[in-house]
């Protein structure tokens, strides 16, 4: 049960950490090893989620894990939770986006914005992983501007009618629930954006898999299609209002990317050591190289800032105190630095490097994605332009 | 002068192979005690084989027998052995076999002792009993002082090559009273393989997943038979995992320490947790595709090449050396 | 069920040996320390026991430094339901010590099972077990791969040289464990947060009198470097003339 992966700290960054924070670590740690990583390569290759993995994730409790205890869930500090996306996507960035979205996405926002009623009955079923939930925000023509959405809910007599159409949602194919935002009131009014929860076999809720994905293979990515989905008044999370509702459920899950990230660049970096230290050419491991050991280098550097970021961040987090900007420059920091390390540790593998039973380049393509979403890196540097300015450089 | 006790072991009434280097390691502390070597068997009747024991420096060799002792009765052959072991040994000696390993703490305590135990060397200096144990999966050696008497020891397999010492082996045999015990071994259930353990075998062929399949470990028994008798095929953690082989067979840190004249590794690429399980092996030989496996590095002699072709050319190398 | 569990506290196996400066030590730098992985399947073997018989209670038991509570704790996570750590700033040489604080401990605790892994992956001593079944007076049998119990009685498997060892015992009885026996469960995190909240008593450790005394920890010797002896199926004659003549173990 002992992991294998030992870890990246040059720093003693374990020293700074609580022993429950880091015996989870280690028990998420010891978890990919011995179930997510051997099956990892074929997954990535065949397309296809690990979905018999899900069970294994909900009895040590990855779900939703910060959330508090009563409703079955692990109710862990936040160092402790980005620790866990961190061993999560040390494994592969779309398993971790099964559980941010689990967690980050879906369980939170019933948490955050739902009545007590809902929070009994899902939770706890989402928790222990017999409910998987998608979140539905994006769209074919609104990414990067949610708040443009065209997906409207109109009140009626018994509940409400929602129409619309959801795009590059992860989980949405294998989901039993989605929470769905749409706007309630006139299409230029933000304001009356409201979070749903639409159980997936209601009548006129379609979800379909995207084709020909380069990049996140293991993870299910999805269009939904809601066509006159009628759901009961009390399918509303009736403490969401705004476009800050689901703003709020994107600061979560990009909490724990900002994390994951990191934890994608120690598995290539770890991959990179081992490489060059056993790879012999020209008389002498690769490792003797001074171009290798600049990379090597570099990479190392990159990921302890990285690191310290991330849990500054956390403790920020635990005292209530962290802003969306904030997480805004973790997330686009780590992710942009995870993607340079992936990409050089593919190099310095060289042939090598471009095999599936290495890890280097499924994490580079998987990480452009991570680039993208919950919020482009490219958005982020506007978030902080703007919270550093005053000034919105959007539009 | 003090005397040593062995204590060695016999399976369906023959003794084992192994009690011959628990005799030489007796005969080495007994030479330097100026003492004699007492060899101690528990058994149901007589027991086959024991002059080797006098050939390897036994002055006597005692069966101590009982009823219920066909079988390893642990409560009953703790008795026995505590018994007289009390009566003024300087030194008590097992092997760190399967049987050892369980009956020589359990003497220990009843002696109210301490027990060296799985020792790769053993000596006397200014009057104490001192060993050698390897520790940490061998890399490390611990040099240990024996303060008890008698100095309880168990005798790592494989390392105390068996030396002729004749002496007078004068037998004795003695019937152990009382019940043999609250627990009781039923039988042995034989493994598929061998009778040989890896553990204890002179010649260890290992394979890893280099084999590609588990039907291809038919080229490590063949060259094992070419052998004639003396060696045992072991097996990575890998293939042990995979369910090619018996954990039994398995090689490495979390599988058995064995410490042959030859080792012989065959598509194992060299992980630390097997070197863990083999380095103190006499001899490795290593064959293996990739010139860059890190097994090379300990391998006292190496080739590279396709294992499929150099194991049946081996073999038959090996046939014609041997007849 | 009532289950007592002793466990310990070692470096992990990966763990690159640096000696100490007393030279008699480990280096501890640097080094993680993990629950010793026999001991793993002893806790999970005491856990499923307690669950299959619907009620008990599991203890832990370690015999050693402070930091050893970390360790209890891991079990307590698993599933354990209270722990005792001895105290004792280093763990003597001498298993017979240590069995000496434990079977304190243990006395007049009235349990049904005692387990412990078959070793320790540090020292490798194979022994406190058993001998803690002496001073206990307890029945006991070691290296346990297969174990059945029904009516008070037990039945187990272990390994020897060359097969299986069918045992049968009476309980309450001592049992060491080996791999196999079953597969350990992670301590999931809901149990990592609850471990925090179960009782753990310290108490300093009953060892008695030393019967060993370390003089040295060394490195082990260096092997010659070896050599490629060719390639192929071409090189066959000359490794065997290298075996019998130079290595001569042929």
């Amino acid at each position: 049960m002992a992991p294998k992966f030992h870890g990246v700290d040059f720093y003693n960054l374990d020293g700074l950490l609580s022993e429950e924070a880091r015996a989870v670590r280690d028990t998420v740690r010891a978890w990919v090893d011995d179930n997510l990583l051997p099956i990892i390569g074929d997954c990535y290759v065949e397309g296809r989620f690990p979905k018999q993995l899900i069970p294994g994730m909900a009895e040590l409790g990855l779900f939703g894990a910060n959330l508090p205890e009563e409703y079955g869930c692990a109710g862990l500090d936040n160092v402790a939770y980005g620790l866990i996306m961190q061993e999560l996507e040390r494994g592969d960035s779309g398993v971790r986006s099964f559980a941010s979205v689990q967690g980050g996405l879906v369980m939170y926002p019933i948490y955050a914005f739902g009545s007590d009623e809902q929070k009994k009955k899902w939770l706890p079923q989402m928790a222990s992983g017999k409910v998987i939930g998608c979140f539905g925000l994006t769209e074919p023509d609104y990414g990067s501007n949610p708040g443009g959405m065209i997906t409207v809910a109109k009140e009626t007599t018994d509940g409400w009618v929602i129409n619309g159409a959801k795009m590059w949602i992860t989980n949405g194919s294998t989901a039993q629930a989605a929470i769905i935002w749409a706007k309630t009131g006139k299409l230029d009014d933000q304001n009356s954006i409201r979070g749903f929860i639409v159980p997936a076999d209601t009548k006129g809720f379609s979800a379909k898999d995207q084709k020909g994905k380069l990049s996140l293979r293991a993870s299910d990515t999805s269009e939904l299609v809601l066509q006159d989905v009628h759901v009961p008044k009390d399918a509303v999370l009736p403490k969401s209002g705004g476009l800050k509702s689901p703003l709020m459920c994107l600061t979560q899950a990009r909490y724990g990317i900002a994390w994951g990230a990191v934890g994608a660049a120690m598995a290539c970096y770890d991959e990179a050591v081992s490489y060059a230290r056993n790879r012999v050419m020209f008389g002498k491991p690769i490792g003797a190289f001074q171009l290798q050991q600049l990379r090597l280098a570099e990479m190392l550097t990159e990921i302890t800032k990285a690191q310290l970021l991330c849990l500054q961040l956390g403790r920020l987090k635990d005292a209530g105190t962290m802003t969306p900007q904030q997480v805004s420059l973790a997330k686009r920091n780590n992710v942009s630095m995870a993607t340079d390390v992936a990409r050089e540790t593919r190099r310095l593998l060289g042939a090598n490097g471009i095999l599936a039973e290495y890890q280097a380049m499924r994490h580079l393509a998987n990480l452009e994605s991570v680039y993208t979403y919950e919020g482009t890196h490219d958005i982020h540097t506007l978030i902080l332009g703007q919270e550093i300015t005053g000034l919105s450089a959007y539009n | 002068m003090s005397h040593v006790l062995a204590v060695l072991e016999q399976r369906e009434g023959a003794l084992r192979k192994v009690s011959q280097e628990v005799v030489t390691g007796a005969r080495r502390l007994a030479d330097a005690m100026s003492g004699e070597v007492h060899a101690l068997i528990c058994a149901a009747g007589a027991v086959s084989g024991t002059d080797v024991a006098g050939r390897c420096g036994a002055d006597k060799v005692i069966t101590a027998t009982h009823a219920g002792f066909a079988q390893y009765a642990p409560e009953g052959y703790t008795r026995a052995v505590a018994e007289r072991a009390r009566s003024g040994y300087g030194a008590v000696l097992f092997a760190a076999s399967a049987q050892g390993k369980d009956l020589a703490p359990r003497v220990a305590a009843q002696l109210g002792v301490a027990l060296a135990a799985d020792v790769t060397d053993l000596a006397v200096e200014g009057g104490a009993v001192i060993v050698t144990r390897p520790v940490f999966a061998g890399k490390a050696l611990l040099k240990v002082k024996v303060t008890a008497t008698p100095a309880v020891v168990s005798l790592r397999p494989n390392v105390f090559t068996p030396v002729e010492r004749p002496k007078a082996g004068a037998v004795e045999t003695v019937t152990v009273s009382g019940d043999a015990g609250r627990v009781v071994v039923k039988g042995i259930k034989a493994a598929a393989g061998g009778a040989l353990d890896v553990a204890e075998a002179p010649i260890v062929i290992s394979g890893g997943r280099g084999l590609k399949e588990p039907a291809n470990f038919k080229l490590l028994e063949e060259l094992a038979r070419a052998f004639g008798g003396k060696a045992a095929v072991g097996a990575s953690r890998a293939v042990v995992d995979a369910g090619w082989r018996p954990h039994g067979d398995q090689v490495g840190q979390t599988g058995k320490t064995v410490s042959p004249s030859l080792y012989i590794a065959v598509g194992i690429s060299g992980a630390i947790q097997h070197l863990a399980g083999m380095r103190t092996a006499k001899v490795i030989v290593a064959i293996n595709k990739d010139k860059d496996a890190p097994i090379f590095k300990v391998a006292d002699y190496g080739v590279v090449g396709d294992l499929f072709e150099i194991v049946p050319a081996l073999t038959e190398a090996v046939g014609k050396l041997q007849s | 069920m009532k289950i007592a569990v002793c466990i310990k506290r070692v470096a992990d196996s990966e763990t690159r040996v640096k000696i100490a400066a007393d030279g008699k030590s480990l280096d501890e730098a640097g080094v993680k320390f993990i629950l010793n992985p026999y001991d793993e399947f002893a806790v999970e073997e005491a856990l499923q026991r307690k669950e299959k018989a619907g009620s008990g209670e599991v203890v832990v038991i370690a015999c050693g430094a402070a930091a050893a509570q970390e360790t209890i704790r891991t079990a307590l996570a698993m599933g354990a339901d209270r722990g005792v750590l001895l105290e004792t700033a280093s763990v003597p040489a001498d298993g017979l010590s240590v069995a000496r604080a434990l079977a304190a401990e243990l006395t007049d605790g009235g349990f049904d099972l005692i387990l412990f892994g078959k070793m320790a992956i540090d020292d490798y001593n194979h022994q406190v077990g058993p001998m803690t079944a002496e001073l206990l007076g307890m029945p006991c049998v070691t290296c346990v791969a297969h174990l059945d119990i029904a009516d008070g009685k037990g039945a187990a498997e272990r390994e020897v040289e060359g097969g299986m060892e069918e045992v049968e015992f009476p309980l309450p009885a001592v049992l060491t464990v080996d791999k196999g026996l079953n597969e350990p469960r992670y301590p999931a995190l809901k149990g990592i947060m609850a471990a925090k909240k179960k009782p753990l008593d310290v108490k300093p450790a009953a060892l008695g009198a030393s019967g060993l005394e370390v003089l040295a920890l060394t490195p082990p010797p260096e092997r010659k470097e070896g050599r490629i002896v060719g390639e192929g199926v071409a090189a066959v004659p000359e490794l065997l003339n290298l075996l019998r003549l130079e290595a001569k173990v042929l």
